[in-house]
């Protein structure tokens, strides 16, 4: 017997949604039959403050649009700024960038594993991995002075050198946290359950992700090669030696294997990174913020983000303030149009995981 | 993949192997987790060191910092006497702040907890309301990677010993490449504006300069001054000495972005275009101003604007005073005065040259003909250096030397000049001398350090090959029969230290007579007031010790009579008289308004 179709409000409030939004659902049964997606929750204005803020000042609010992904968007901005102003970044700097993007990348995937996990009910996994975050936010700390927001990687280079030591602390963790790797895979790769609650769900076949626009760990989930570290290599990853992963299916399942292995491409380049650590100046010094003026002109830099490519479209009037910021985040397509259609046919229940895998970060589509 | 695979169902239970294991996490509170050492917590500002310049609270992108008053502590030159207070509901931990700070008094600590429902409890004065937190600074300001830009654009000068062959400008003036680059050093902070006598507006055309409006920046400089150029080639400029970039660098080149400012307008006519001032109609009231130094110019420019008559006395050929007849021409050159002083003729200031009052027509002439008069009519006399031999040919004052030097005259000096003093005449008498051929010595009674006048002039004075005895005490001057100069003895001393907490004295040491053989000797050691063209009014216009007494508005114990400049005030700078005659502007237009 065919259900009768009803209207479920899934958040904004709600412990699977990974920020705050909306998703209008028509189910029948426990089967999606029409979801449209309503955002507006977290809508703080960002590109319009910077607007009103100088071009330093500026710099401090690009950690603020997605929480898991401050680095990206710092390196962003800075990098559009110097394209503008054509300013020199020091080469210690630019592999400095490099070791805070991965870094960056590894905390973040650890956020993931425990979000995927904790939405289809294997907990243990979030305990652990953000647990294990922690020794990530601890270089930071120790690197930047903040944990979570770093507000380091600033236009010129970066804001302090390297702490006395450091290098060797990061190998340490990155040893450690390799080995965490292969008992995140015990747990979770070799597990029945999330084998059965990823495989075949929330698919996004070649067609749909060309035609959506699709970045990032989504994109590489249904076998296409894409990322923007390879494609148009930006500080020094073109000196770097690292692998693009691929999987094929377009499930959740695809998606974590890429995830997976990306985040041991991570570790490879924070030690190759390390290896090859250059010395010099980490910051080609700004003028006084206040008197510092841009040329006119734009700049639209591409970033591979932890969940995909990201753009920064910034132009400069020629005065003291951005006259346009406008961020192309990965979460706006994925979470918006994207999701819409991929939740018909699934499962309530996997709303969540499909959300996560998706890499979905309201605060990033909402600005 | 089958319903039951074996091994993905056991595989996850290796997880149980981390029983037992150690937790990330640690017991709170019974252990705190220490901050890293670059931790960014909350503030902590060295209350001591803080100019309360305000740049923290500028560049505070969440307006989380104000500049509050501070019990304890009181506004001087160079500290505004507030200090920033955060609010720590708003911060955002960037620390900017501290990466702004020009004296590197703010820092960010380890401490990071607190925890209140009330709001207002959040304000925190860092270093009032956390005086502990300096034990656990850990963000702290880096000269090296600060934002600010300590180091000052270099002014393009004459070779040292090329110049002394000629009278030609010293100081070559930024290009507007180096204007805008050194301009966009300020940080605005307004420190400057408090302490200069006029409270030029100087952020401000500091700003224009900096976002390439010059006209904009000529026309703020001439708010509250007609005389910019010359301030902008000689001011003494103590806007620098208290400029907040100098507490760890170099201050911001105020006077010579002035000068830059002011000479983007070539000629009078230029300046009169740009400044374009709105003159209001005749008033039918007169003002007379006895004497066309820079006090009397400036209240003549500011009451011509206001629509009074003014007529200047000047008791020279040409207008300017001290600055026409005291400053070298390589410091000051004619054109430049000439342009200034046309300006000011343009806008309808009249000025009678060759009319000494007292002399050429009656005070009391002038006092009976205008509604009110100024008097800008310096120091002229010098103080004689009270030694025996004084009297003798070739012994002279550098002020006398000075003018008629300024004037084209020619003065017998020979080869080998000695100079008395350590303020800035001395400084110039000797450069002058220097350029007329002579070997010059300056002889100054404490130590080079303790001189008063102009670093960068002492530094142009050495470059030019000009010998400094210090710590010499002239006591004979000696001639032979005809009473020509031969020579000046002097005794060393050696400084000590003042019971009193002042400066160290100099104390002759018995026994070290030294002769130096000269054939001119110049005097630098001051100048004083003649007031004998008062005649009867000296009665009503009191002074005292050689100065006349002014209220706030210059008026002296005449009240239709008003006096600036340095018969007025103990700077005896050019700023200060500008300032004088532009309070003096005000003080008569409302005396004058109010009948």
């Amino acid at each position: 017997m065919r259900e009768k179709a009803t209207t479920l409000y899934l958040g904004p409030q709600h412990p699977g949604i990974t920020g705050n939004m909306m998703i209008r659902l028509k189910v029948e049964g426990d089967t999606i039959v029409g979801a449209q997606t309503e955002v507006g929750y977290l809508h703080r204005a960002f590109e319009k403050l910077q607007e009103k803020r100088n071009w330093l000042q500026s710099f401090t609010l690009m950690c603020r649009y997605c929480v898991p992904e401050t680095d990206p968007m710092e390196e962003s901005y800075a990098r559009a700024v110097e394209e503008i102003e054509g300013r020199e970044v020091p080469i210690r700097a630019k592999y400095i960038r490099v070791m805070v993007l991965e870094l960056a990348r590894l905390a973040s995937f650890m956020l993931w594993y425990g979000g995927q996990n904790g939405s289809l009910g294997l907990y243990t996994m979030g305990q652990w991995s953000v647990g294990d975050r922690n020794y990530i936010l601890d270089l930071f700390e120790e690197l930047t002075g903040g944990r979570v927001y770093h507000m380091y990687i600033w236009p010129g280079g970066v804001r302090r050198d390297l702490p006395k030591g450091f290098e060797q602390k990061v190998l340490k963790t990155m040893d450690y946290l390799e080995k965490r790797l292969g008992d995140y895979d015990d747990l979770m790769f070799d597990n029945a359950i999330f084998k059965k609650r990823t495989q075949g769900v929330g698919l996004v076949d070649k067609a749909t992700a060309i035609e959506h626009g699709v970045v990032g760990a989504v994109l590489r989930g249904c076998g296409i090669k894409s990322d923007i570290r390879i494609d148009d290599p930006y500080e020094v990853y073109d000196k770097l030696d690292f692998e693009v992963p691929t999987a094929e299916g377009g499930d959740i399942w695809a998606r974590a294997l890429v995830r997976r292995q990306e985040a041991r491409q991570s570790i490879r380049i924070i030690r190759q990174v390390i290896a090859d650590m250059p010395g010099g100046s980490v910051y080609n010094k700004v003028p006084n913020p206040q008197k510092w003026i841009l040329p006119k002109g734009d700049a639209y830099v591409r970033t591979e983000s932890v969940r995909g490519e990201i753009g920064l479209y910034l132009v400069s009037d020629g005065g003291n303030m951005p006259r346009r910021v406008h961020l192309r985040g990965a979460a706006y397509v994925h979470a918006v149009s994207l999701l819409e259609d991929v939740l018909v046919g699934e499962n309530v229940a996997d709303v969540s995981a499909i959300m996560n895998s998706l890499g979905t970060c309201p605060p990033e589509i909402e600005r | 993949m089958s319903f039951f695979d074996l091994k993905d169902t056991l595989k996850p239970l290796t997880a149980l192997k981390q029983f037992g294991k150690k937790p990330h996490t640690i017991e709170f509170p019974k252990k705190t987790l220490e901050a890293a050492d670059r931790y960014r917590g909350v503030h902590y500002n060295e209350l001591d060191d803080c100019i309360g310049c305000g740049n923290c609270s500028t560049i505070c992108q969440n307006a989380a910092i104000d500049m509050i008053k501070v019990d304890g502590i009181e506004g001087k030159d160079g500290d505004s006497g507030l200090r920033p207070r955060v609010d720590n509901g708003r911060c955002c931990w960037c620390a900017l702040c501290v990466d702004v700070c020009p004296t590197g008094s703010l820092s960010l600590t380890k401490d990071y907890i607190y925890v209140s429902d009330d709001a207002d409890s959040f304000l925190w004065t860092p270093g009032v309301d956390n005086p502990e937190g300096k034990n656990n600074l850990s963000f702290t300001s880096d000269k090296d990677v600060s934002l600010n830009d300590w180091k000052r654009i270099p002014m393009p000068e004459l070779e040292g010993l090329s110049r002394v062959k000629s009278f030609a400008e010293v100081v070559l003036g930024y290009n507007e490449e180096m204007a805008r680059e050194e301009a966009a050093r300020c940080i605005s902070c307004g420190l400057c504006t408090e302490v200069c006598p006029d409270h030029m507006h100087i952020p401000e055309y500091i700003n224009a300069i900096a976002s390439g409006n010059d006209k904009d920046a000529l026309r703020i400089i001439y708010d509250n001054n007609p005389l910019p150029e010359m301030c902008g080639k000689v001011c003494t400029r103590r806007c620098e000495d208290v400029c907040a970039i100098a507490t760890r660098g170099e201050s911001v080149a105020i006077r010579w972005l002035k000068r830059y400012a002011t000479e983007t307008a070539q000629t009078a006519d230029l300046v009169h275009e740009i400044v374009n001032p709105e003159i209001k109609p005749p008033n039918g009231l007169k003002v007379g101003i006895v004497g066309a130094g820079p006090s009397g110019l400036t209240a003549a420019y500011y009451l011509a604007l206001l629509g009074y008559d003014i007529t200047i006395y000047e008791a020279n050929a040409k207008a300017g005073g001290m600055i026409m007849y005291g400053i070298p021409k390589y410091r000051l050159p004619l054109e430049s005065i000439d342009k200034q002083v046309q300006y000011i003729e343009k806008i309808g200031v009249k000025i009678k040259y060759n009319t000494k009052v007292g002399k050429d027509i009656s005070f009391d002439k002038i006092y009976k003909e205008n509604d009110a008069v100024f008097m800008g009519v310096g120091f002229p006399d010098a103080w004689t250096l009270g030694i025996d031999g004084e009297d003798a040919k070739g012994s002279m004052q550098a002020v006398n030397y000075l003018h008629e030097i300024n004037a084209g005259e020619k003065v017998e000096i020979g080869d080998k000049v000695a100079v008395i003093g350590g303020g800035n005449v001395a400084i110039d008498a000797a450069r002058v001398s220097a350029r007329m051929g002579a070997d010059v010595t300056i002889l100054y009674r404490r130590r080079v350090e303790d001189m008063p006048a102009d670093w960068e002039e002492i530094e142009g004075a050495e470059d030019e090959g000009i010998n400094f005895v210090p710590q010499a005490i002239p006591i004979k001057v000696h001639a032979d029969d005809n009473n020509q100069i031969t020579g000046i003895e002097y005794l060393l001393a050696e400084m000590v230290a003042d019971d009193k907490g002042g400066r160290p004295k100099p104390v002759a040491i018995e026994g070290s007579n030294t002769i130096m053989p000269v054939t001119a000797l110049m005097g630098a050691i001051g100048q004083q007031g003649d007031y004998t063209f008062l005649e009867d009014y000296s009665e009503k216009v009191k002074e005292e010790r050689g100065r006349f007494v002014v209220n706030e508005m210059q008026q002296t114990t005449d009240p239709k009579v008003f006096a600036g400049g340095d018969a007025v005030n103990r700077t005896a700078d050019a700023i200060s008289a500008i300032a004088d005659g532009f309070r003096a502007c005000k003080g008569i237009d409302q005396m004058l308004m109010k009948k």
